[in-house]
């Protein structure tokens, strides 16, 4: 009998059923078809979500700058290269949001594809900004690749205001619409601040593998 | 090859840990963070209780319905272009990852984070066949270079202070100048972040565990904070998943849940740094990622659990809040309970995946306090079940002898209050003529009472007696 | 259920009270004589918590019947401890869930109540007759405070004696390591946990400690005498009924 039938069968006899029984399919079905909405906290239930995705994400040591129009993207990105003392150099991905915006207007250099681990400053731009814990929710795809989220010691993010939902479960339908129910990308990263760790002696250290510094740049307004 | 378990001398254990300065400090330190963190993100959620209740029912309706929730991600995991294995054992699934690693000629592997890999004693049996698997949670690094097994089932270093971890480091990096300065922790991180970094960019295979398996779209999902289980999943040409199977739940919004109370649980982080979902090997037009995915299912004793009374157990979503809440895991550690996982959930997973043959101490060592319970994400009532195991140890005669003789002395006399009433009665006066002082320093058959604590005097008589005579008037 | 006019109280005075420290008993009569009361105390062991614990269940069940049995008849049964409350209110009908004594396990449990519990919930008592101008700490029993939901009861009681001025220490509702059977069977570690709470209380510096079971009190004041502290550890019920001015667990008698 293969590990599998066994596994399965161990599960049945556990359960005492036998795997056909209608009402449990159903049950089943049900739920992945049409999945159910569960405790959703009032948190993200606000009328300012923008307001509340910056205080959260602050908290969590991400440091957030507002913009008002995406073509005062590069300036803002190559001053707070500038403030950081970094070299006025970063890569991306194709993502063709990023690549339209006037970067001419800026003395950066910019790579393009995937890090070797070299590079000092990653940007990416966020399918989506989740309000109710100040996370970003950053997808794989030609655009933005995933390593790029992890290698820099610096990483900035592009967030769109009107790609900032209340909570979880806006962003799940989100994710849906585009993707298609039961598809998701390769992968989904909600990304909650800088990396840390609290290993040693419980200090808490901002840089332990992934970038040191996260900075998120909230460009436009929610529309009305 | 599997962890090996240790819970045999668990009182010799109990005694060096408490004998061991560092090891006290280290868990005086972490105890008052853990509960303090997860206290204040508590009190920042007011749903958190309702939540509690969420995360339990979908976990007992997962279960209930295991069998086709599993088809149903596997069928996922397929159509992504991943491939799902299943094994029984911790042999199996060992065999499983050296086939992948051979066809793959891997000499290296990074990891990360993975208590079903401890389960399986992955490490060692990717040694032996020369394969060299580098953790790259930093905690997990920190005791795989001292040979030691994780003391916590998410601070795996809990149990050590910096400067045992200075020294290791000291000992360990060669090739970088003797006299620098690892005094600080910050020092400490920063060393080992480039160190393995270098192990990211080489490593053939990465390896991770599954905090959750979603079966509605056949998705992996790691938490970290450090960002090494996304680097050792993404870089590499190959990604395996560990997981058991119970670590399944139906849906996107279900896991959403779960992810409310973990982290809140964990480490009073609202959310961890990364929390990623992987679905599948790479697609057309990703830059980067694994070519191949692969997910290997674990059994190793949860099937034979899910039929029994100890079911609940399998809620367990490993957050560890009840060893962070636990007065003899604070006293002690995870060490001494001697299998990789020590606590609570421990004290009544092990005896169910592993035997309880030699793991008796574990549900015994509890002052059923409850203040596991009560911090349960997933309500699981482990009091309850810790005597349950207890129940089950007195049927087979587990346990010292002479304590089952004492109950049954005691139980004999207690059944009959004629006989109890006088003999009681004679004792306690006794004591009270011998006890002046008001205490006893020291008595005979009590040593384990009166080693560190005097044993109050009676007053004398008993309250029946009492009571009876007044009755009387 | 409505009170009675004149409640009849079976008292359950637990072993513990009955072998080394009756003035508990007495204290608890008065409190529920003074609040209206008619209280009896029918013969009696223990209610079986240290074979339940053990696993030994068949002890536990033998020794539970004669209990229900016993006070069966009464209004309600009151218990000066939370360990005992919580295993007559709770693990009875655990015990017998699948036993043809279900109903009458169920029944006898739904009338178990700890001491203060009884006082404030059920008799509204809110005025207490007593004095003690003194500072007092208080330990949460675990049994008391995570399966009866005892905190705030001998709390508001406390706070309605005359001059008493109650102050928390730090983790009072952190266990104290007696655990029944755990503080010796696992002595070393029952020892190292009850040092923490003696740290506790030393370093609250109340003069008087007080809690609702007597197992924990042993425990304590054990640890406090062995470190040659001067705390005074009593039940709270001592303080509560007027009769602290019996020598405090673990001190000598007064010539």
């Amino acid at each position: 009998m293969s590990d599998r039938a066994k596994i399965f069968a161990d599960i049945r006899r556990a359960l005492g059923v036998t795997g056909t029984e209608a009402a449990r399919r159903r049950a089943v079905d049900e739920r992945l078809a049409d999945p159910p909405e569960s405790v959703i906290p009032v948190r993200g239930q606000t009328a300012d979500p923008v307001g509340l995705f910056r205080a959260e994400a602050e908290r969590v040591f991400a440091t957030v700058e507002m913009v008002a129009t995406a073509g005062d993207v590069p300036v803002r990105i190559a001053g707070f290269l500038r403030a950081k003392n970094l070299p006025p150099r970063l890569r991306k991905g194709t993502d063709p949001y990023l690549a339209a915006l006037p970067w001419a207007a800026t003395p950066l250099t910019l790579d393009e594809g995937r890090s070797d681990g070299a590079d000092q400053v990653g940007l990416a731009h966020a399918f989506a900004g989740i309000a109710e814990t100040g996370t970003l929710a950053l997808v794989s795809g030609p655009g933005n690749p995933t390593t790029l989220n992890f290698l820099p010691e610096t990483h900035i993010v592009v967030l769109e205001a009107q790609k900032i939902v209340g909570d979880y479960e806006t962003f799940w339908c989100e994710l849906r619409a585009a993707y298609g129910a039961g598809a998701m990308p390769r992968t989904v990263n909600f990304i909650t601040g800088p990396s840390r760790s609290a290993d040693i002696e419980q200090t808490l250290l901002l840089g332990a593998h992934g970038p040191r510094a996260l900075h998120i740049l909230i460009v436009g307004t929610v529309s009305p | 090859m599997s962890a090996p378990l240790n819970s045999a001398d668990f009182t010799a254990n109990a005694h060096r840990a408490l004998g061991d300065a560092h090891l006290q400090q280290a868990l005086h330190v972490s105890r008052d963070g853990f509960i303090a963190k997860r206290t204040k993100a508590v009190a920042r959620l007011p749903e958190f209780e309702a939540l509690r209740d969420a995360a339990r029912d979908i976990k007992a309706h997962t279960l209930a319905h295991l069998d086709l929730y599993l088809e149903a991600y596997e069928a996922k995991v397929r159509a992504c272009g991943g491939t799902v294995h299943y094994a029984a054992t911790t042999e199996t699934a060992n065999a499983i990852v050296l086939d992948i690693c051979r066809r793959h000629g891997a000499k290296s592997i990074a990891k990360g984070k993975s208590m079903i890999g401890e389960e399986m004693g992955l490490n060692a049996a990717l040694e032996a066949q020369g394969i060299t698997p580098v953790e790259t949670d930093l905690g997990e690094y920190v005791i795989q270079i001292r040979h030691e097994m994780p003391s916590h089932i998410i601070a795996p270093a809990v149990h050590l202070t910096k400067d045992q971890i200075a020294a290791d480091f000291h000992r360990i990096h060669k090739g970088l100048p003797p006299e620098r300065d690892l005094t600080e922790p910050a020092a400490l991180l920063t060393e080992a972040r480039k160190i393995l970094r270098e192990k990211f960019l080489a490593a053939d295979i990465g390896i991770t565990g599954a905090n959750f398996l979603i079966a509605e779209t056949g998705t992996s999902i790691i938490v970290t904070n450090e960002g090494n289980g996304d680097l050792s999943q993404s870089l590499p040409k190959v990604h395996i998943v560990l997981a058991s199977i119970e670590k399944l739940v139906p849906t996107l919004e279900d896991a959403g849940t779960l992810l409310r109370v973990l982290a809140r649980s964990a480490t009073g982080q609202d959310m961890s740094v990364y929390t990623t979902l992987s679905t599948g090997p790479r697609r057309a037009g990703d830059p980067d990622g694994p070519e191949e995915y692969h997910v290997i299912l674990l059994d190793n004793g949860r099937t034979k659990m899910l039929g029994s009374d100890f079911a609940e157990m399998l809620r367990c979503i490993r957050c560890g809040a009840c060893l962070n809440h636990c007065p003899v895991y604070q006293s002690i550690g995870g060490h001494a309970y001697g299998s990789i996982y020590p606590g609570p959930m421990g004290s009544v997973l092990t005896p169910g995946l592993f035997g309880l043959d030699h793991a008796t101490d574990l549900p015994n060592a509890s002052t059923l306090c409850g203040a596991c319970e009560s911090v349960c994400p997933v309500r699981i009532p482990l009091p309850k079940l810790l005597r349950q195991w207890r129940e089950r140890a007195f049927a087979r005669h587990l346990g010292p002898e002479t304590q089952r003789l004492g109950l049954a002395f005691w139980g004999f006399f207690a059944k009959r209050p004629q006989l109890y009433g006088p003999a009681v009665r004679i004792a306690m006066r006794g004591l009270a003529l011998l006890g002046g002082r008001g205490r006893f320093r020291g008595l005979p058959f009590a040593n384990d009472w009166t080693a560190s604590r005097d044993f109050p005097a009676p007053q004398g008589e008993t309250f029946q007696a009492q009571f009876a005579a007044r009755k009387k008037t | 259920m409505d009170v009675p006019h004149k409640p009849r109280i079976g008292l359950f005075v637990t072993c513990l009270v009955d072998l080394f420290r009756p003035s508990i008993g007495w204290a608890a009569v008065k409190l529920l004589e003074d609040a209206g009361c008619h209280v009896e105390v029918p013969v009696q062991t223990c209610c079986g918590q240290p074979a339940y614990n053990s696993g030994d269940r068949r002890l536990a069940k033998d020794l539970a019947r004669p209990v229900i049995e016993a006070f069966a008849a009464y209004d309600y049964i009151v218990v000066p401890s939370g360990s005992c409350a919580g295993m007559l209110a709770k693990h009875y009908p655990a015990l017998f869930a699948d036993d043809e004594f279900a109903g009458r396990a169920d029944a006898f449990a739904a009338k178990v109540y700890e001491l203060s519990d009884f006082l404030v919930t059920v008799l509204k008592v809110s005025a207490i007759d007593a004095e003690f101008p003194r500072r007092v700490t208080f330990h949460d029993a675990c049994s008391g405070l995570r399966e009866l939901g005892i905190a705030d009861q001998p709390r508001k009681l406390l706070g309605a004696v005359r001059g008493l001025d109650l102050v928390e220490m730090d983790d009072h509702t952190r266990c104290c390591g007696f655990g029944g059977t755990f503080a010796v069977k696992y002595g070393e570690i029952s020892a190292a946990i009850v040092d923490e709470k003696a740290e506790a209380a030393e370093k609250r510096g109340a003069p008087v400690l007080l809690a609702g079971d007597l197992g924990c009190l042993m425990n304590i004041a054990g640890r406090l005498a062995r470190r040659g502290s001067a705390i005074e550890v009593r039940h709270f019920a001592e303080v509560l009924a007027g009769m602290a001015d019996t020598p405090a667990i673990c001190l000598p008698r007064k010539r």
